[in-house]
């Protein structure tokens, strides 16, 4: 599946990326490679393959469903760029 | 009497147990090296005051017969690691500035056990390559041959090349595709990426998290055994941490292989494989067969399907996990007039060129109209590669293998830059086993006709690191690899 110009920008719109309008030739190119490559799976015959999703699979550990570390506003705030009030500061949303 | 920065870590705690030195001096004589070595570029970050406030409670524990496990060791911390109060980046421009106000479960561990932590080290920008170059504060250096500026390996390439260096008596690593193995092999040092759920993954910046594992680089076998020991264990904070015991790996060591079965897979050694990476792979394999293994041939058919499939699923989980970075909470923000405008900007700035390459493929493998075709096709090999080693370890209790198809390469090599997938390529031994959720370690396994080191690899059963460390030591001890002094 090649994939164009047009796709390469809807995805790096996905990806919140910004690609300038010289480069999406060269990125067009490189995904291609990339996804090129990639498919050489399809040679593997899946049909009843369940997926793997995790390793070590039924493992997972339930706890309680209580807080557990609370009340830390200030630590959390302290890294970010932009904060008032005990809120994260962002550019305007709303007219 | 050696340097005291070149001992292993099992020799420098029976220095400071003797009182042949205090914690202080060993501190401070590692800062005087690390500073010596500035040029290797193997730190980010130095923390001489916190190493120093922490050796001296060392040197006290000593004096008042309360000596933890890991007592006045000095380590280097991975960048990538959250560290309480101390700036921790993944090597991104992203994170500049990041002081987390929490600290990893595997440091947590560590520093609970007495290790003295001496700074934070290169790595690849979020673990996102083989050879340290896509750090937001350029290659760390490989200490063999210094002059000809090859790259220590990677993503884990500041770990490998501070131990190499005697910059640091072990460090802290990750792997998520070879980041532990591959290094280690570049460097000559020894490295093991633990099964996964042996360590938790609490605290670590995560680029794609059913693979992610952490684990040691140190001098030898036994300093990973020592490490592992207290790095590992369940932690309620990871639920992919599994409730197990943790055994003594040092008790491993030392013990005979006889009758071990030790597996070699035919599909490693590929047609054009490099001779003196073959070779070597083969003194390794009649090392164990002369010291009693029984060495069995073994199939892993999925093998070369692993790198595609891994470059569909670690770049997923990672379009996923770096979504959090937008310029918000903490790190870099680049102004935008709108919100939106804001996250693209930042995130345009903050990523480099591999992390953006990966994030890219990721998003676009899991959009709709593609997930089967891609993320789902890839877990369904990924199943069948499992599969294979499951299969493999009937006939086996170990496997054996190289660790990488090549040795350190230079920095800015023209063939790795023309083509990303000629990077990626170099994972080819190591990134199955990720994939199967295995516990692999890389040991220095000789050098190279140019002086290089070479990397042998073993594989073992899921929690399964004991029978790893037998053969290692065997092998270790065998080989006599001559580290740097």
């Amino acid at each position: 599946m090649a994939i164009d110009r047009q796709t390469v920008s809807r995805t790096a719109f996905l990806s919140r990326l910004k690609i300038d309008d010289d480069k999406i030739d060269a990125a067009e190119n490189e995904f291609n490679k990339i996804l090129n490559w990639v498919e050489q799976l399809n040679e593997v015959n899946t049909d009843d393959v369940a997926p793997l999703t995790a390793v070590n699979e039924n493992a997972l550990v339930c706890r309680e469903d209580k807080v557990t570390e609370g009340g830390q506003a200030d630590e959390i705030l302290a890294n970010a760029p932009m904060a008032e009030y005990g809120y994260f500061v962002v550019p305007k949303v709303v007219e | 009497m050696a340097k005291i920065t070149s001992l292993t870590v099992h020799e420098t705690l029976d220095g400071l147990k003797n009182k042949e030195f205090t914690a202080l001096e060993l501190a401070k004589a590692y800062l005087a090296a690390m500073e010596e070595k500035r040029a290797l570029n193997a730190y980010v970050l130095e923390t001489a005051e916190t190493a120093l406030a922490q050796a001296e409670e060392s040197a006290r524990r000593y004096r008042d017969g309360t000596a933890r496990a890991l007592e006045g060791i000095p380590l280097g911390i991975k960048d990538l690691f959250c560290t309480k109060g101390i700036r921790t980046t993944a090597c991104s421009h992203i994170l500049d500035g990041f002081v987390p106000p929490y600290e990893s479960t595997v440091t947590a561990n560590l520093f609970a056990a007495g290790a003295v932590c001496l700074g934070k080290l290169n790595m690849d920008e979020f673990a996102m390559g083989g050879s340290n170059e896509t750090s937001y504060y350029g290659p760390a250096v490989n200490p063999w041959q210094e002059e000809k500026k090859l790259v220590p390996g990677g993503s884990s390439g500041g770990s490998a090349a501070a131990v190499a260096a005697n910059i640091c008596a072990a460090a802290t690593g990750t792997d998520t595709g070879g980041s532990i193995r591959q290094p280690a092999a570049f460097c000559g040092v020894a490295g093991i990426k633990p099964t996964y759920g042996r360590c938790s993954r609490y605290g670590i910046v995560a680029f794609a998290s059913s693979l992610d594992q952490a684990g040691p680089i140190a001098k030898d076998v036994r300093d990973c055994a020592l490490l592992l020991n207290v790095m590992a264990g369940y932690d309620a904070k990871d639920s992919t941490s599994v409730k197990t015991e943790t055994p003594d790996f040092t008790k491993a060591l030392g013990q005979s292989v006889k009758g071990l079965k030790v597996g070699v897979p035919a599909e490693y050694r590929p047609t054009g494989l490099n001779a003196e990476i073959a070779a070597c792979w083969d003194k390794g394999i009649k090392i164990l067969r002369e010291a009693g293994a029984e060495v069995v041939e073994i199939s892993l058919p999925h093998t070369r399907y692993a790198l595609p499939v891994y470059y569909i699923i670690a770049p997923a989980e990672a379009s996923s996990n770096l979504a959090r970075y937008d310029g918000l909470r903490y790190g870099l923000r680049v102004p935008g007039e709108h919100l939106d405008n804001m996250y693209v900007n930042s995130r345009t700035a903050g990523f480099g060129v591999e992390v953006k390459r990966r994030i890219m493929v990721g998003t676009y493998v899991l959009s709709a109209g593609y997930y089967d075709a891609y993320y789902l096709k890839a877990q369904k090999v990924r199943r069948l590669i499992r599969d294979d080693f499951v299969r493999a370890f009937n006939d086996c209790d170990v496997i054996l293998t190289p660790t990488s198809p090549t040795t350190a390469f230079p920095i800015g090599d023209a063939q790795m830059k023309e083509n990303p997938i000629n990077m990626w390529l170099n994972d080819v031994f190591t990134v199955s086993v990720n994939l199967a959720g295995l516990p692999g370690m890389s040991l220095p396994a000789g050098l190279s006709a140019n002086g290089l080191p070479l990397g042998l690899q073993l594989i073992g059963r899921a929690f399964d690191e004991e029978t790893m460390f037998k053969a290692a030591a065997v092998l270790e001890k065998e080989i006599g690899f001559e580290r740097l002094k």
